[in-house]
């Protein structure tokens, strides 16, 4: 059994005005796609999940949104740690999910296999939180679309090859799709679904 | 359409200073405190929860106060206040079987296990106004007695002969719903319709059942029982793996027996209502219990005739907070929706006289 | 995951009572205890105290599928002491003092050292309860109808 101290150490500090701050960071991140924020509250999830992921999860679970874990996260102590601190519960569909989180190094899922939302209630779709080697010094892909005046460059690293076709078929059924959280370290940079992404002429 | 407008900041200021004045009325006299409103005021302390759909007593008298009495403002704040709080869990269900029963009384058995418990009621008073209560005269203790045996649930007793229904029972698979997650849809299963009703008006749901008990959808009810007492609420704690008590609430259960003709898939039984209140009010729930019964039509292949067996007309206004939303927002600024049907009934009007009166003056008017 | 918790930690039906009658203490009570207390370990949140709600169920017709019945307010409190037992307190209405108050106390009781005083502030509360549901039972009783048979139709 996971210890008690993983379990119920970690969370934030202060917990409305931590939440309060990874809030705005991430709804500022929602709204210039592409950008990269630093979260300023951190909390120390159990391994393997990351602190930004462990921060995203404290500011944006609660009793209502069922969260989906990777293998290596469900067997960890994380779902006893998110239950605790924010009352979510881990479903193993990945349809029911509201969240998904996916740690440093797991295969990635077909977007595709989450919740897409309904024609009529768009937003009840998944958002995926991946964890990711970093943010920036990867291959550089243009990003366009609303939040973005005319394009931005993003380069993050450690996401799998098969990602553009990914993010092209979730384009492609808007307004219906997936939203995507990428961390590493304390930071997060934010794609919504309404981003297009493409590679860069050389 | 819609028009931005400003204006009357400091009207508003000086109402709601003027109403906290009303509110507190003659200052020579001592203010009410919420202590008082629970213990002396206590069933309207109840019907606010139970509307609110919140079970607190001291929130539910401040709200009762800061209304000034009026029981449906009293219910809007306390329901509004609920939406500011995060949600905890689930309870268990509460079990009525092990209820410590303050009252009992069953209409269909005359000597039942536990026996007829009046407990305080209303009932064969004389409805006559008593001024003893304007001088506050000394109330006497209550009287007691050796308590009996345990309070049997009547259902379980005609259950034995097989002549009435079971508890009910939804169909395989089906999720239980929550109507505050998510938004309604028709047709409601029964789950979700208990909820709407247990929240619903207390007023609302007592015309209709009334209606039915005057033939707009009879049922033939009896009632096998009401009870009231006190239930423990028990929470499912994942950090532990086991449920604990968070302590008591007081409900109010009533089960209504229903004679039935029987249906070409069902023989003749008797049939069951069920309500369930927050706090003391039978009233609430015995209407709950025939509302329930009438509009279980589909499972009885019965036909719909009337408005209590309607369930999109009853749930749908239920529901006092969304009912007096959407009445008392008439007397809100609608200038510019006015004008523009005034616009509408002028052209028309002129049309109108046109038409009758084919004179040139018309047609020319009709035309600018 | 529900299942896999239960299953690491089996009910622990003294746990269970023990949380079941600090839910029922009042504030007064439970500082009374806490102040008598010879020596108080130091306590550290873990979580809260914090107000929320909990949705009552109840089931169709007493005893069948269950419904939602209303919400309920509850407060809730964690709490680590200095000697390292962590102890959750869960009660209904605001009194986020109580919650904290009833966490300290639960995770008291996991403390050799400090159980007796916990188990004396138990029946000091159980006693309270009984003797409370005691008086409203005879209350009630007293309005039990004693029905007796004036005529009978064949004398």
């Amino acid at each position: 059994m996971a210890s008690q101290s993983q379990i119920f150490a970690g969370a934030f500090a202060d917990p409305v005005f931590s939440a309060q701050s990874v809030f705005k960071s991430l709804m500022d991140g929602f709204a210039r796609p592409g950008q990269i924020m630093r979260l300023e509250a951190s909390s120390v999830p159990p391994s393997p999940m990351g602190a930004a992921a462990g921060a995203v999860a404290l500011t944006l679970c609660d009793h209502d949104t069922p969260v989906w874990l990777t293998p290596a996260l469900a067997k960890s102590a994380v779902p006893q740690w998110i239950a605790f601190h924010t009352g979510a519960t881990v479903t193993d569909s990945k349809t029911d999910a509201r969240f998904a989180i996916i740690e440093k190094g797991a295969p990635v899922p077909g977007f595709d296999q989450f919740s897409l939302g309904t024609q009529e209630y768009p937003d009840r779709s998944t958002t995926l939180v991946i964890e990711i080697e970093a943010l920036s010094g990867g291959v550089p892909l243009t990003a366009r679309g609303p939040g973005i005046k005319d394009d931005v460059t993003i380069a993050v690293r450690g996401l799998p090859e098969v990602f553009l076709d990914f993010w092209s078929a979730n384009r492609a059924i808007f307004p219906r799709g997936i939203d995507l959280v990428l961390t590493s370290g304390d930071s997060v940079l934010c794609l919504p679904r309404t981003t297009r992404i493409a590679r860069q002429e050389v | 359409m819609y028009v931005a407008v400003k204006g009357g900041e400091a009207a508003i200021a000086n109402a709601h200073r003027l109403l906290a004045d009303r509110r507190r009325g003659d200052r020579t006299l001592p203010s009410i405190t919420i202590q008082q409103v629970v213990e002396q005021l206590g069933l309207a302390v109840d019907r606010v929860m139970a509307e609110a759909s919140l079970y607190d007593r001291e929130l539910a008298a401040l709200a009762v106060r800061q209304a000034r009495g009026d029981m449906i403002e009293a219910i809007f704040i306390l329901r509004a206040y609920r939406t500011t709080l995060p949600r905890f869990g689930y309870s268990e269900p509460v079990d009525t079987a092990t209820m410590k029963v303050e009252r009992r009384v069953s209409a269909t058995y005359k000597d039942l296990p536990g026996g007829q418990l009046l407990g305080p009621t209303f009932d064969y008073t004389h409805r006559l106004l008593d001024p003893s209560l304007i001088d506050d005269a000394a109330v006497e203790e209550p009287a007691v007695k050796e308590p009996g045996e345990h309070v049997m649930r009547v259902s379980d007793i005609l259950d034995g002969e097989g002549l009435i229904e079971g508890d009910g029972r939804m169909p395989e698979g089906h999720v239980m719903g929550d109507l505050t997650r998510e938004p309604m849809e028709f047709p409601m299963a029964r789950d979700l319709r208990l909820q709407a009703l247990a929240r619903g008006d207390e007023g609302f749901l007592l015309a209709l059942a009334y209606s039915t008990q005057r033939g707009y959808g009879r049922t033939h009810p009896f009632v096998g029982e009401v009870r009231i007492g006190e239930v423990e609420v028990e929470l499912d704690l994942p950090e532990l793996g086991f449920a604990v008590s968070l302590g008591v609430v007081r409900v109010t259960e009533c089960q209504m027996v229903n004679q039935f003709m029987g249906s070409a898939k069902q023989p003749p039984q008797f049939t069951r209502g069920y309500g369930l209140v927050f706090g003391q009010s039978e009233r609430k729930a015995m209407s709950m219990s025939l509302v329930d019964r009438a509009l279980r039509t589909d499972e009885f292949s019965e036909d719909i005739v009337a408005p209590a067996q309607d369930q999109e007309f009853v749930i749908s206004h239920a529901d006092n907070v969304q009912a007096t939303g959407f009445v008392e927002h008439l007397k809100l600024p609608h200038y510019v929706d006015f004008q523009a049907e005034l616009d509408l009934v002028r052209r028309m009007r002129r049309d109108y006289d046109a038409a009758r009166t084919g004179s040139q003056d018309g047609m020319k008017e009709a035309a600018e | 995951m529900d299942a896999k918790l239960k299953q690491e930690s089996p009910p622990d039906m003294a746990r269970k009572e023990c949380m079941r009658l600090l839910a029922r203490a009042s504030f007064e009570e439970l500082n009374a205890a806490w102040e008598a207390l010879a020596d108080k370990p130091d306590v550290s949140p873990v979580r809260g105290p914090e107000t929320g709600l909990v949705m009552v169920r109840g089931r169709i017709g007493g005893g069948g599928d269950a419904f939602n019945l209303g919400e309920a307010t509850v407060s809730r409190a964690t709490v680590r002491l200095s000697t390292g037992e962590i102890g959750h307190g869960q009660l209904l209405g605001t009194d986020k003092q109580r919650a904290r108050l009833a966490a300290i106390f639960d995770a008291l009781f996991q403390r050799d050292a400090n159980r007796a005083a916990v188990e004396a502030l138990h029946r000091q509360i159980a006693s309270r309860i009984d003797t409370e549901d005691r008086r409203t039972a005879e209350e009630t009783a007293a309005t039990r109808v004693d029905f007796f048979t004036m005529v009978r139709g064949d004398d």
